[in-house]
């Protein structure tokens, strides 16, 4: 154990978590704590599960065995009624924004509200507009999904995953396929919308830049395994060499360049005999 | 050998699994229905789209196969000097049998193929999903209003494509071919019966039509979120659909004409 997350309540619990599909064994095992008010980033390659794991913290999976507690409740055990009014408090944001696409940007925002509340349509126009704002989209709420950029997207995403004021946003690799100053709005956000409302956050990526400048404290998770912890510096100094390769992005290493394959020579020149 | 009955096996087990996760499904939605009293916009702006927006396809449809069944009908019928019954030939052809089973192929060709890829590319673009994790019940906000505006839709569009239809007989056989009017309409009212022919038919529309939603709704939210696999479910959906409809046709057609 290289360090526990830093003090505060944890308010997702992963303990022993084990999950497979299709005979393949996606985690092995792992332990998690996302403590509450905090950025917590899951790193790992591509293919590791991190967008499995957020599934599985918000109850679209069910775990092979192990635990999944999120604000005290094991995710999987609860009713469908209880998981209903859970998934309530959490907001996510899919890596491909998930908007409603025959409904305008202010109407995508509204359904949240629309579905769970009875508020008046003077009130749910007021804080559709105020949730806007709070991404700069106020004025592209007449737009239709079809017409808006894949950041303003995403941005919409998140004005629709905080329209209920959740307790808990998980990101799914907010920043893949961003060009370099929607990727900056989105880590401005990210942060943000973490400090002022509150907001427990799980960021789930490979961009290592961007996370570290925004993760309180960091996973990485590979081969299905938890295989580094600890705040973006302690891993920045981390003398293993897997985290090293997986954070300087470097070719060769403990993960290799090749695929594994029979010996090069073997399969260009004829088999003899 | 062998293999030949192993796959027998597993593509029977595959149907029989599919069967289960289609009544699987059908139950749930069906316990969204109530729900939707509450909510009679979702419901209805679906009958516009599966309902209204067909409305004109089984008018036309329905109007040339009056007209056809007009022609054919004199031919065969004036060889026997029987032209006067020439109305309730075209009547009883729609009601019991053209009426609900074209309305249906062409429902489950026009709605029925828009459902499934409409469920199928949400669910590929994970919009479905997403409504989960915001705690709404996709089987029940999107499903259930579909499945019960096709249920709906169907039963009145075969009645449109029946009432059309006689028209168009009667255009071609009285107004073209010179078959007399009172007798068109007479012979129609004394010899079709209202519990035997019309009720029969829009039972045979109805059924048609959970059968049509039923498989529509189902191959999309069944679809590989994929677009091979949504392009694969549409097919599937009519395909099935033609295949329940005309099944379905001749158990209830044996069912309810058989003794007579």
């Amino acid at each position: 154990m290289t360090g526990t997350p830093p003090d505060s309540r944890v308010y997702v619990a992963i303990r022993n978590l084990v999950f497979r599909r299709g005979g393949r064994v996606i985690f092995d095992g792992i332990d998690l704590d996302i403590p509450e008010g905090k950025v917590t980033a899951i790193m790992g390659p591509s293919g590791t599960g991190k967008t499995t794991l957020l599934r599985l913290i918000g109850g679209q999976l069910r775990p092979d065995s192990g635990t999944v507690r999120v604000d005290g409740a094991v995710v999987h055990d609860l009713p469908t009624r209880e998981l209903y009014e859970l998934r309530k408090r959490m907001g996510m944001l899919f890596q491909t924004g998930a908007l409603l696409t025959d409904l305008s940007v202010f109407d995508n925002v509204a359904f949240p509200l629309r579905e769970h509340t009875r508020l008046p349509e003077s009130l749910i126009h007021v804080l559709v507009l105020m949730k806007l704002h709070a991404v700069g989209l106020r004025g592209a709420r007449d737009l239709m999904p079809s017409q808006l950029s894949g950041g303003m997207a995403r941005r919409v995403a998140l004005a629709r995953a905080i329209a209920l004021d959740p307790c808990m946003v998980m990101y799914d690799e907010p920043f893949t396929g961003q060009d370099p100053i929607s990727m900056g709005v989105l880590v401005k956000l990210i942060r943000d919308l973490n400090r002022e409302l509150g907001l427990t956050s799980i960021v789930v990526s490979h961009d290592v830049k961007e996370t570290s400048t925004i993760a309180d404290y960091v996973y990485l998770i590979s081969s299905g395994r938890v295989v580094g912890k600890g705040t973006p510096e302690e891993l920045e100094h981390s003398d293993s060499p897997w985290i090293r390769q997986f954070l300087h992005g470097l070719a060769d290493g403990p993960v290799p360049f090749h695929y594994p394959a029979p010996p090069y020579a073997d399969d260009i020149l004829p088999s003899h005999g | 050998m062998l293999n030949i009955f192993q796959m027998l096996g597993r593509s029977a087990l595959d149907v029989f699994r599919k069967l289960g996760r289609a009544n699987l499904f059908m139950l749930y939605v069906l316990g969204g229905l109530p729900g939707l009293l509450t909510r009679p916009g979702l419901v209805i702006s679906q009958l516009h789209s599966l309902g209204v927006r067909t409305l004109l396809l089984v008018g036309v449809s329905g109007f040339f196969v009056g007209m056809v069944l007009g022609l054919q009908g004199f031919n065969v019928l004036s060889d026997f000097g029987a032209e006067q019954t020439l109305g309730v030939m075209v009547a009883a052809s729609l009601v019991r049998e053209l009426g609900p089973v074209v309305t249906a192929l062409l429902f489950s060709g026009r709605a029925g193929s828009a459902l499934t890829a409409e469920i199928g590319l949400m669910k590929a673009t994970e919009q479905l999903s997403g409504m989960e994790m915001m705690a709404v019940d996709p089987l029940w906000r999107i499903i259930a209003p579909r499945f019960l505006a096709g249920c709906m839709a169907m039963p009145l569009l075969a009645t449109v494509f029946s009432v059309v239809g006689t028209l168009g007989g009667y255009f071609v056989g009285v107004q073209l071919l010179g078959v007399d009017e009172g007798a068109y309409w007479a012979q129609m009212r004394s010899r079709i019966d209202f519990y035997d022919d019309v009720l029969n038919g829009v039972i045979k529309s109805a059924v048609f039509g959970v059968v049509v939603t039923w498989i529509a709704v189902f191959e999309g939210y069944d679809a590989v979120p994929t677009a091979e696999g949504v392009s694969r479910a549409t097919t599937r959906s009519v395909v099935y659909s033609a295949f329940a409809v005309l099944g379905w046709d001749f158990i209830l057609t044996a069912l309810m004409f058989g003794e007579g």
